[in-house]
């Protein structure tokens, strides 16, 4: 049983033209039976903050290749991608290096 | 698969994959350090050997090639992305260093305004337009803001190759770099060395509404997506051009990187570019003459420039482009985009090999031989044209493929004679030779190389395209007529002169 998280979720590199243009944006996790992973977290971000076009974001069940992660300023490469758990005050930043963004 | 010689032993047994580096290790580098960003496949770098890497990384491109001649006045192409922005930052900390590592070049920054051909309206480009401004000025460089509708006041110039200065040899450029120095001691180097913070150049002024309603046209009739990126990037280098050579600039430093250059060689393969990819895609590219454009970021991956932009508040300012927000398949581009960034996911040395592969490129002369007459230059791209003769099987099979589809044939290829009707050369049975003035679509695909004639196939109509390259075409195919002309006469003269009793 996981609490509420309270999160900040920031975009960038012409990411955030899929949300309405808004770079950042904070957010409280409603608590939930399994807790907040990056996973979950995608779920979340595609049902309430993704305003359109889902599949230039995600693939599958992570980021779309060409998007970047990072959490807490480090790579989530290392603190294991899509099953690290999320943390109250993290800060999730997703930068995409695609043309046009 | 299909090794009928191995014998077929158990197949081996897969490792288990190479562990993820995890945050309970240790920088590689320093063995100290916390690491915050993982590069190449496993490395982790804690956030002040990433600096050093990358830093060294920029300043060790421009030593090694050794073009960049001190004092010389290089001109920054900044699109406001990430690549660009990153390298007008290493340029200001580089200009700013203590003097033995100093860079010592002259720099201006330009950046084009591209918001027509994306369909921005005129208050997103103020906005963006202003947010560049921003930027620029706390650079303290000269700058120079155009937007892409002055291509429609550009001259027939701007498409001519200047004549080559010979490059430097090594004993050049170390005399240049040590003359310099002895200068700046004699001088007194403190003032000398800093950039003038010069009046900025600013911009002429805003475009006026007929241009801007005249490239929206243009942009609009193209059919398709890669066209058209290709035309923007078409019309950007003569841009970017015409500034550099009306201020003096003899270099222009673009801030493509690793992973754009690999996704740019694959595009231009498929484009049918292949002949061009060592200039398209290599370090220098001297195929304007007096300009040379260098691409100093080309070993800098997209992930290292994000993380560094990231970590060390690099400002740049996000344009949409022409292919913002379009779907996978929409372009050659973003197709060979998502196929090469795709199988970087799974295979993490996908880009530095194919990276790897076009430092292998080697630009050689066409026909082996430098002297001789100047051959040909493609009228949009500037390379050396890469069509043969009339004669040739290969230009044969691209032109008749192209045209069957067509309810009009088009008139044969290059010296196609102005008065006799002829069909030389046994490819060209089926088709008749027509006078080049019916024609004026044809008198510019010709001086096209195949690359740019297969793009031109999505613009409908030539009339659309600005002035100077219409107005250069014309030239170009009179004077050829001219010359063939000439040979002609040369030609009738000499056998006049042979037979006995001619008058």
């Amino acid at each position: 049983m996981a609490a509420p998280l309270s999160v900040q979720v920031e975009f960038g590199g012409g990411a955030e033209l899929l949300f309405d243009g808004v770079k950042k944006h904070q957010v409280t996790l409603p608590g939930q039976e399994e807790p907040w992973d990056i996973r979950n977290l995608l779920v979340w971000i595609k049902k309430n903050l993704l305003k359109e076009r889902p599949e230039l974001f995600i693939q599958g069940d992570s980021v779309r290749p060409g998007i970047l992660v990072l959490i807490n300023d480090a790579d989530w490469e290392l603190l294991g991608e899509l099953d690290y758990q999320l943390q109250d005050q993290d800060s999730i930043l997703f930068i995409s290096t695609l043309h046009g963004g | 698969m299909c090794e009928v010689s191995e014998d077929y032993r158990e197949p081996a047994p897969v490792g288990p994959p190479p562990p993820r580096p995890g945050r309970e290790q240790k920088c590689v580098k320093c063995k100290e350090g916390l690491p915050v960003v993982v590069i190449r496949a496993g490395d982790a770098f804690c956030r002040d050997c990433f600096k050093a890497f990358y830093v060294h990384k920029f300043r060790a491109v421009l030593g090694k090639n050794r073009l960049i001649f001190p004092g010389e006045k290089v001109l920054l192409a900044w699109s406001g992305g990430p690549s660009s922005s990153s390298m007008l930052w290493q340029v200001l900390e580089g200009l700013s260093q203590d003097s033995a590592k100093r860079l010592r070049f002259v720099p201006g920054v330009v950046y084009t305004d591209e918001g027509a051909a994306c369909g921005q309206s005129p208050e997103d480009r103020e906005k963006t337009l202003a947010e560049a401004k921003l930027v620029l000025q706390t650079l303290g460089f000269p700058w120079h803001i155009v937007a892409l509708e002055e291509v429609f006041s550009l001259l027939p110039s701007v498409l001519r190759c200047s004549a080559r200065e010979p490059v430097g040899t090594e004993g050049a450029y170390k005399a240049a770099v040590d003359s310099f120095l002895r200068q700046q001691h004699a001088l007194g180097e403190d003032k000398q060395s800093q950039p003038c913070p010069q009046h900025p150049q600013g911009r002429a002024g805003p475009p006026t509404a007929s241009q801007t309603e005249a490239l929206s046209r243009l942009f609009n009739s193209v059919k398709t997506l890669t066209a058209k990126e290709e035309l923007l990037q078409t019309l950007r280098t003569h841009l970017i051009l015409h500034v550099a050579r009306t201020h003096g600039y003899s270099k222009v430093m673009t801030g493509d990187s690793c992973t754009r250059l690999v996704v740019k060689l694959m595009t231009s393969l498929a484009l049918g570019r292949g002949a061009f990819l060592a200039w398209d895609t290599g370090f220098s590219d001297e195929r304007h003459g007096d300009v040379v454009v260098v691409r100093p970021m080309r070993e800098h991956t997209l992930k290292e420039v994000a993380f560094y932009n990231r970590l060390f508040a690099v400002p740049s300012v996000f344009t949409p482009a022409v292919d913002t927000k379009a779907p996978e398949k929409a372009s050659i581009h973003r197709l060979m985009e998502a196929f090469i960034l795709r199988l970087q996911a799974q295979f993490p040395s996908t880009v530095s090999t194919v990276y790897r592969t076009s430092e292998k490129l080697v630009k050689a002369p066409r026909d082996g031989c430098a002297a001789g007459p100047p051959s040909p230059r493609c009228l949009l791209c500037m390379c050396v044209l890469d069509v043969d003769t009339a004669d040739s099987a290969t230009a044969f099979g691209a032109q008749t493929s192209s045209q069957l589809p067509q309810t009009q044939p088009s008139v044969a290829e290059a010296e196609a004679p102005t008065v006799s009707c002829c069909c030389t050369g046994m490819g060209r049975a089926q088709q008749c030779c027509r006078m080049e003035e019916d024609d004026p679509r044809a008198r510019v695909i010709e001086q096209l190389c195949y690359g740019c004639r297969v793009n031109m196939k999505d613009l409908p109509s030539l009339d659309l395209l600005p002035p100077y390259i219409l107005a250069e075409a014309q030239l170009r195919s009179q004077r050829a007529e001219a010359e063939q002309e000439i040979q002609e006469c040369l030609l009738e003269a000499h056998e006049d002169g042979a037979r006995p009793g001619a008058s």
